[in-house]
C-alpha cells in the first residue's frame, strides 16, 4: 500500500466547528474537527448516534440549514468549500463530491420514476443527451446488480424493496464518478443479510474506481470491512484516529475499546449514561461521566488530541 | 377503477337520499305553518291574514295534511322517475328552475376560484422559499386578515368603495360582466387566504423531506429543487382542499349571492327555504349533495394520477 502521508490530501478539514442557533441555544455539533482523506481512501467515521457524524458530512457539501454556521476550513483539491459562491458549490455537489444519503426509504423523490432521478444527475453535469444517459443508467443498475436495469428505470420508489432502493441511491452517488464519495450510514434500517449485500457492494466500488469515500457509520463491524482509516467520533470531536488495525486491535481511547466490547461479537456490553447534550458540554474529558478509567483530571481539563503512535491520534490523559 | 368508481357513485346515491330526507325534516320543523307560509308568499302577499278557506285550499292542493314520510315518499318517488316536481311559488318545474339558476352559480364559482389559484398559489410558494422574511410575513397578516373576515362584511366593503364611492361596478344583480367582479373578489379572498397558507405550510413540509436533501446534494439549481422536486409532492394536500372549495362554490354561495343579489343557486335556496317552498329547497339540496359528492369523486381520482403510490381498486 502506499504511503498516504507523503500524497496530499484530496479532502483537508482544518479545525472545523459547525454550531446550529435553535431559538435561544447553540448546539455545537461539530467541535474543532481536522482530518484528512487522501485519495483512493476510504475513511471510516464512526460514533453513536448524534455525536456530529452526518452533520460533518452535510457541512463538506454546504447543505445544512440556514441556522447553521460552519468555521475553519475545508479544502477540496485546494479550494475552499466554506468560501465557495453558491455556483461553485453546485458545480461540485455530485460532479467532484457524491453523496449516498442515509434512510433508504425517504430519500428517494417519492413521484418520480427511479431511473430519471438518477439521469437527472448525469445530465445535470455531463453532456449527455437522454438516450444516452438512459443507457448508461441501465449500466449502472445492472453493474450495481439491480435485477432488470432496463425494467428498474421506469419503476417508482414505493415499487422497490429497501435493498433496490439503497442500489439506486449508490448509483446516483457514484453516477458522475466524482473523486469523493459521502456515504451517509449505509446500513441503516437495513437486516443483517442487505447489510452484508451492501457492504459489499461498497466495497467492490470502493476497489474498483479508485475513488476516496468517508464512510459514516455507528457499527464498527462494517467500518472494519471497509475502512483503510478510522476515526472515532465523541459529542462533535474525534477522540482517535488512525489505521483500521490500528484503531481495532489496540484501541488506545477508553470510548472506542467500550464501542468495540459492544459489539454482538464481543461481549455485547452496553455503554452505560448517555452522550452529553451538544448544547451544555461539560468543559473537561466529555468521555469522563462514561469513562471505565475516569480520572479527576479529565473531570477537569480538557484533553487535546495527541500522536499516541505514530499516525494514532488519542484524545485521552490515559494514552500519554 | 372501474369498481372503484362504481362503489363510490353508489355510496354517492346514499349521501343523496340522507341529506334529502334531513332537509325534509327539518323544513317541517322550522317556525311557521307551512300552508300559511305559501300562501303568503306566493298568492296573497306577505302583509295578508290567510283565511281558512284558502288554507284548507292549499293543504288540500299540495296535500300537507298527509303524513309526513308519505309526502318524502311521493316525493322521493317521482323523483327517482326524473321529476322532481312544481315550484309551489314559481309555479314551474324544479328542474326547469335550478336550470335558469345554475349556470350563473357555476360560472361565479369557476371564476372565483381560478382567481383564488392564480393569486394563491403562487403567493404561497414564495412565502415558503423566502420565509421569515417580511413579503412571508406580509402575505401571510394579509391572508390572516382575508380569512377571518366575514364574508358578507367584506362584500359590503367593497360595495361602499368600488359601487358607491368610485362607481366602478354595479352593486348588485348580474346584468354584465362588470357585475362579476365584486361577487368573484369576495369569494376569491376568502378561498384565496386558505389556499395560501396551505400551499405555503405544505411546501415547507415538503423543503425538509429528505429526498430534497437528495437533489440537493446532486447539485441541482435551487429552482428545479423546488419546480421539479418540491411542487408535485406540495400540491397534493392543496388539491384537497382546492377541490372541496369548488365543490363548495358549484352548490352556490349563500351569503354572497344573497348580498349581490345573485340570480344564482344559494339566493334560490334561502329564497325556497323562507317560502317553505319544499319541491325546490328539495332540489336545491340534491343537487348541492350531487355536485359535492361528485366533485370529491373526482379529486380522489385526480390524486391517482399524480400520485404513483395510490392506486383504486387494484390489489399490489
Amino acid at each position: 500500500m502506499l504511503n498516504k502521508q507523503v500524497m496530499s490530501p484530496l479532502l483537508s478539514i482544518r479545525a472545523l466547528s459547525t454550531c446550529f442557533q435553535i431559538q435561544e441555544t447553540v448546539v455545537k455539533a461539530v467541535d474543532n474537527v481536522s482530518l484528512d482523506i487522501y485519495p483512493d481512501e476510504v475513511l471510516a467515521l464512526v460514533g453513536e448516534t448524534g455525536c456530529g457524524k452526518s452533520v460533518l458530512a452535510l457541512s463538506i457539501l454546504r447543505l445544512l440549514p440556514e441556522n447553521s454556521l460552519s468555521e475553519g476550513s475545508i479544502l477540496y483539491k485546494g479550494f475552499e468549500i466554506l468560501e465557495g459562491s453558491n455556483e461553485e458549490l453546485r458545480a461540485l455537489r455530485g460532479r467532484e463530491i457524491g453523496m449516498i444519503p442515509q434512510s433508504q426509504a425517504s430519500s428517494l423523490n417519492p413521484l418520480l420514476k427511479v431511473g430519471w432521478q438518477v439521469m437527472e444527475v448525469l445530465r445535470l453535469h455531463t453532456k449527455v443527451r437522454k438516450p444516452d444517459a438512459h443507457k448508461k443508467v441501465v449500466e449502472l443498475f445492472s453493474r450495481l446488480q439491480l435485477p432488470e436495469p432496463e425494467k428498474r428505470m421506469d419503476y417508482y420508489p414505493h415499487q422497490l424493496s429497501g435493498g433496490m432502493r439503497q442500489r439506486v441511491l449508490v448509483s446516483m452517488g457514484v453516477a458522475c464518478n466524482p473523486n469523493l464519495i459521502l456515504v451517509d450510514e449505509p446500513t441503516k434500517g437495513l437486516d443483517a443479510v442487505l447489510r452484508m449485500e451492501v457492504v459489499k457492494l461498497l466495497g467492490r466500488q470502493a476497489a474498483e474506481n479508485n475513488r476516496s469515500m468517508l464512510l459514516i457509520t455507528h457499527d464498527l463491524s462494517v467500518a472494519a470491512l471497509l475502512a483503510d482509516r478510522i476515526a472515532v467520533m465523541y459529542a462533535g470531536e474525534i477522540v482517535e484516529m488512525g489505521s483500521s488495525a490500528g484503531v481495532l486491535k489496540i484501541p488506545r481511547h477508553p470510548y472506542t475499546q467500550s464501542l468495540l466490547d459492544s459489539l454482538p461479537g464481543r461481549g455485547f456490553k452496553p455503554i452505560p449514561g448517555f452522550s452529553p447534550s451538544l448544547s451544555r458540554i461539560p468543559p473537561g474529558c466529555r468521555f469522563q461521566p462514561r469513562c471505565r478509567v475516569a480520572c479527576s483530571k479529565g473531570a477537569a481539563l480538557h484533553p487535546d488530541l495527541r500522536e499516541a503512535d505514530p499516525n494514532h491520534y488519542v484524545r485521552c490523559f490515559h494514552a500519554d | 377503477m372501474g369498481r372503484f368508481i362504481c362503489k363510490r357513485l353508489a355510496a354517492t346515491i346514499l349521501v343523496i337520499v340522507a341529506a334529502s330526507m334531513l332537509t325534509f325534516g327539518i323544513l317541517h320543523l322550522t317556525p311557521g305553518s307551512t300552508p300559511a307560509t305559501i300562501l303568503k308568499y306566493a298568492f296573497i302577499g306577505l302583509e295578508e291574514i290567510p283565511t281558512d278557506a284558502e288554507i284548507t285550499e292549499i293543504t288540500t292542493r299540495f296535500k300537507l295534511s298527509d303524513p309526513l314520510y308519505q309526502q318524502y315518499y311521493r316525493w322521493i318517488k317521482q323523483a327517482l322517475r326524473g321529476d322532481l316536481g312544481d315550484s309551489y311559488v314559481y309555479r314551474l318545474p324544479v328542474a326547469e328552475l335550478i336550470g335558469l339558476r345554475f349556470p350563473a352559480t357555476a360560472l361565479l364559482a369557476v371564476l372565483s376560484v381560478t382567481l383564488s389559484l392564480l393569486i394563491s398559489i403562487p403567493l404561497g410558494i414564495l412565502c415558503a422559499v423566502k420565509r421569515n422574511t417580511f413579503f412571508d410575513h406580509f402575505n401571510r397578516l394579509l391572508a390572516l386578515f382575508a380569512v377571518a373576515m366575514p364574508s358578507f362584511w367584506l362584500a359590503y366593503l367593497l360595495i361602499i368603495v368600488f359601487s358607491l364611492g368610485f362607481n366602478l361596478f354595479p352593486v348588485a344583480g348580474f346584468r354584465s360582466l362588470s357585475s362579476l367582479v365584486l361577487p368573484c373578489v369576495t369569494l376569491a379572498a376568502g378561498m384565496g387566504a386558505v389556499t395560501l397558507r396551505i400551499m405555503r405550510s405544505s411546501m415547507l413540509e415538503v423543503m425538509g423531506q429528505d429526498y430534497i436533501l437528495t437533489a440537493r446534494s446532486k447539485g441541482l439549481y435551487e429552482r428545479s429543487v423546488i419546480a421539479k422536486h418540491a411542487l408535485k409532492n406540495a400540491f397534493l394536500p392543496v388539491v384537497t382542499v382546492v377541490g372541496l372549495q369548488f365543490g363548495h362554490m358549484l352548490g352556490g354561495s349563500v351569503i354572497v349571492e344573497t348580498v349581490f343579489s345573485w340570480p344564482g343557486i344559494g339566493k334560490l335556496l334561502i329564497d325556497s327555504i323562507f317560502a317553505k317552498d319544499i319541491p325546490v329547497v328539495q332540489g336545491c339540496i340534491l343537487l348541492i349533495a350531487g355536485t359535492y359528492a361528485l366533485v370529491n369523486l373526482l379529486v380522489d381520482l385526480s390524486y391517482a394520477l399524480m400520485d404513483p403510490r395510490i392506486r383504486y381498486g387494484r390489489e399490489s
